[in-house]
């Protein structure tokens, strides 16, 4: 039923190219969750979001010291290696410290016909954020126009707002499918689902989930369930990894990651002025544990999270060296333990050494008590 | 024979001072009726200033590096750090501070001060978490304010009144926090002695372009300092000022700070606070490192001069601007912020190396020496975009790798071979009578 998602998934550069034969727009590549797609979108380009390609690489060493993250040395990678040279554009709004560098270093060294730094606030809780960050999506909405040559009208960017809204939507229905006590797709097929929302234009992207959710909802796995896990932590799509989890008796039922849950998770509403609005959803999104100060507003959403989907477990992750995430790691730990869910932690590199790994997952899975694996 | 004649600073005394009687501030400050908070040393710390003359301050980046100069106080402060689960690769100043703080141990002598508040400013990745979790873990309030609203030459009004308006919240909530009426006078008389402090302190490292410079960097990493504690105190206005004339008149009477100055280096970032004694090393070649990017930019406010020259911003007292109200106040310390050269590269290492390479061209240098530190993502961050920046520019330029405040990452033999390294493409040996004792 995923089938289309994981030819997306691993033919993403053949989706692209193919899709710049048969629109007259270009590919512009966003670098972080955060960045508007929706105002791309509007111009007539296909945002695309960047992700790395979960091989070892020795291209990035001149570029990013190593005490970065893996995954944002991975990305660049991509760029360096050409994989992306279809693509005319690159966006980054701001996050960590460690992606932009693979930002500025791609447009020092991957030649692109546009680029943009949007600088959206890091503090989301403060009521200035809204009027800022409309001015600064004024100011991208504009570079873009002069870029395309093109305005973007209202009615483009409350239709594209529409159309991802729609994504956004049916993503989270699917999500919502995961609460049964045999939730009708695995945590990969998720995984893969969202995953390929980031380089599909959403038209087709709609498309295949409107065509797959009716059967979904009476789908039945031909898999135990076993164990219920989320997975918490920062960028993830490594499917190597969940497969392994997925294969010792466990179901990832939820997570809370920009590449999974928190991409999708919140609409755009309309009050009248589509800038404001698009920012506002961009605001009032579940946060990166960077934007997430003074108050920490992601712990209730994950605990929310973790009651709404019954999960045994939590397996907290994180790309190794991603400071935001570490600064979160160890309250977040104690917070979920201490409302009764117990955590397993895993830190992750470009590639993940699966067979230590399943050795802790498994035992996660005995403490949990998941028997019937036994 | 030594080519320069050399004096120990006069001023000295008095910075170790100051710096002492900061300390003991804070920590008595409670005894003595009055206020305390904890913050970055690049928070706004003029704002605060405005509750009262009473009102204390520590500011965490200093405060870990004293620790990380005091290796078995630093060792015991990473372990407890550790020891919570937080990650070894995280600012190494932060954990020194979350240490010091679990083991109830203040690096000055007695138990860590509990603060009344934290107000930081936001930046790097780890700057507004790092107060987070110690407003938590003390039970205390919290206010940051996001100044990451991109480089200076980008700013325009939306840009800076999202730092002001932030500034005009943070004082309501000072107020409540506090219970105190917020008083303008003295905001305005702090904005006017940080900014007196930091065009000052960009004026001494100005002063340090001649050769032979009156200043090393070791040295002035002793006097930086004070502007990381307390920019907006009037004592440390003032002394800079005394110091600012004390090194003009070493410029005057050719007062080295080494006496065989015949190489002029820079390095970046913060050092390794444990193993200073490198920067006695490079003595050892005539070789001497005049500051860096981040000696002269942390807290020196700079401007770029009619002639092309980078220079010590002129204050809008100088200008004869009057500063009278709480708006104007604010607006003109976001906007002098703002312009911090080290918050520049943040956005894009390219903006860095522009700065390095004119330091390079204006100081006289013969050489760069960065210092990989993975002890702060936020220095670090391009920082081997600056070294292709600069070795493209035809600067010779070394790399060593490190961490501000955590000894276990800091390899001195090998950096000691690299400097020898180094110095051997530089055209420059180790003096004979050195050579004869090393």
């Amino acid at each position: 039923m995923f089938t289309k998602f994981f030819e997306w998934y691993e033919k993403r550069h053949d989706y692209a190219r193919d899709w710049l034969d048969k629109n007259d727009g270009e590919v512009v590549g966003c670098f972080c969750s955060y960045v508007p797609e929706e105002i791309i979108y509007a111009s007539g380009n296909l945002p695309v979001r960047m992700l790395g390609s979960h091989e070892p690489q020795d291209v990035t060493e001149p570029h990013i010291f190593g005490m970065f993250c893996p995954f944002c040395r991975d990305v660049l990678a991509q760029g360096l290696k050409g994989r992306y040279d279809y693509m005319k554009g690159i966006v980054i709004a701001q996050s960590c410290l460690h992606l932009r560098q693979t930002y500025t270093s791609w447009k020092n060294h991957v030649p692109e016909d546009f680029s943009y730094y949007i600088y959206m606030p890091n503090k989301v809780q403060t009521e200035h954020a809204y009027t800022y960050y409309a001015t600064e999506l004024a100011k991208f909405k504009k570079a873009i126009e002069e870029w395309t040559g093109q305005p973007i009208s209202d009615e483009k960017l409350r239709e594209a707002a529409e159309l991802h809204n729609e994504n956004r939507r049916l993503m989270r229905e699917i999500y919502e499918l995961r609460q049964a006590t045999d939730p009708p797709l695995t945590g990969l097929e998720a995984m893969v689902m969202v995953a390929s929302s980031f380089f599909i234009d959403k038209k087709d992207h709609n498309a295949e989930l409107k065509r797959i959710l009716p059967e979904l909802k009476s789908r039945t796995l031909d898999r135990e369930t076993g164990g219920r896990l989320m997975i918490v932590g920062s960028e993830n799509d490594d499917t190597e990894f969940i497969k392994m989890v997925e294969g010792v008796g466990a179901t990832v039922v939820v997570d809370d990651h920009c590449t999974g849950s928190r991409y999708f998770w919140n609409e755009i509403k309309f009050n009248g002025n589509i800038v404001q609005d698009i920012t506002n959803r961009y605001i009032d999104r579940p946060p990166c544990p960077t934007k997430d100060w003074e108050e920490r507003t992601r712990f209730p959403h994950i605990l929310k999270l973790a009651q709404d989907y019954k999960v045994d477990g939590v397996i907290l992750i994180q790309q190794k060296f991603c400071d935001p995430h570490e600064c979160d790691m160890v309250p977040l730990k104690e917070y979920l333990n201490g409302n009764d869910f117990p955590t397993l932690f895993l830190e992750f590199d470009v590639t993940v050494p699966v067979g230590q790994i399943r050795i802790r997952i498994e035992a996660f899975l005995e403490m949990l008590g998941v028997e019937e694996l036994f | 024979m030594n080519e320069y004649k050399t004096e120990p600073l006069k001023s000295w005394k008095k910075a170790k001072e100051l710096r002492q009687k900061y300390y003991e501030d804070y920590q008595n400050a409670h005894a003595k009726g009055g206020i305390r908070w904890t913050g970055g040393a690049w928070s706004f710390d003029a704002i605060p200033a405005g509750l009262g003359n009473d009102v204390y301050n520590i500011t965490g980046e200093p405060y870990g590096a004293s620790i990380a100069f005091d290796k078995k106080l630093s060792m015991e402060c990473l372990e407890a750090a550790e020891a919570k689960g937080w990650a070894r690769d995280l600012c190494s100043y932060m954990r020194n501070y979350w240490g010091s703080m679990y083991l109830n141990k203040y690096a000055f002598g007695g138990e860590y001060p509990q603060p009344d508040f934290c107000f930081q400013d936001h930046i790097c990745c780890s700057h507004a978490k790092w107060y987070q979790h110690v407003a938590e873990y003390k039970k205390i309030p919290y206010f940051c304010i996001d100044v990451s609203v991109g480089p200076y030459k980008d700013l325009d009004e939306d840009r800076l009144m999202f730092v002001v308006n932030q500034m005009h919240e943070s004082i309501e909530w000072l107020e409540k926090v506090t219970g105190r009426k917020y008083q303008d006078e003295l905001l305005i008389e702090a904005v006017k002695n940080e900014m007196r402090s930091t065009s000052v302190w960009a004026e001494i490292c100005y002063l340090n372009m001649n050769k032979p410079a009156p200043l090393d960097e070791k040295t002035m990493y002793s006097l930086y300092v004070h502007g990381t504690l307390a920019k907006h105190n009037k004592e440390i206005a003032d002394f800079y000022e005394e110091l600012r004339d004390e090194v003009k008149y070493r410029v005057d009477n050719n007062i080295a700070a080494i006496p065989d100055e015949k190489c002029r280096l820079m390095s970046d970032t913060q050092p390794p606070w444990g193993f200073l004694k490198v920067f006695r090393y490079l003595e050892k070649f005539g070789a001497i490192s005049v500051g860096s990017l981040y000696t002269f930019g942390l807290i020196g406010i700079w401007e770029n001069k009619p002639d092309g020259t980078w220079g010590p911003r002129t204050t809008p007292m100088q200008k004869g601007e009057n500063i009278t109200t709480r708006d104007q106040a604010l607006r003109l310390l976001a906007d002098w912020n703002l312009c911090k050269p080290e918050w520049q590269h943040f956005y894009d290492p390219n903006l860095k190396t522009e700065m390095m390479l004119q330091i390079v061209k204006q100081w006289k240098l013969d050489g760069v020496m960065l210092h990989l530190n993975r002890g702060c993502e936020g220095l670090s961050c391009g920082i081997m975009e600056n070294r292709l920046g600069i070795a493209e520019a035809g600067v010779p330029v070394m790399t060593f790798e490190g961490n501000m405040g955590d000894e276990r990452e800091f390899d001195e033999k090998r950096t000691v071979t690299r400097i020898d390294s180094f110095m051997e493409t530089l055209g420059y040996d180790m003096q004979e009578e050195t050579a004869k004792t090393a």
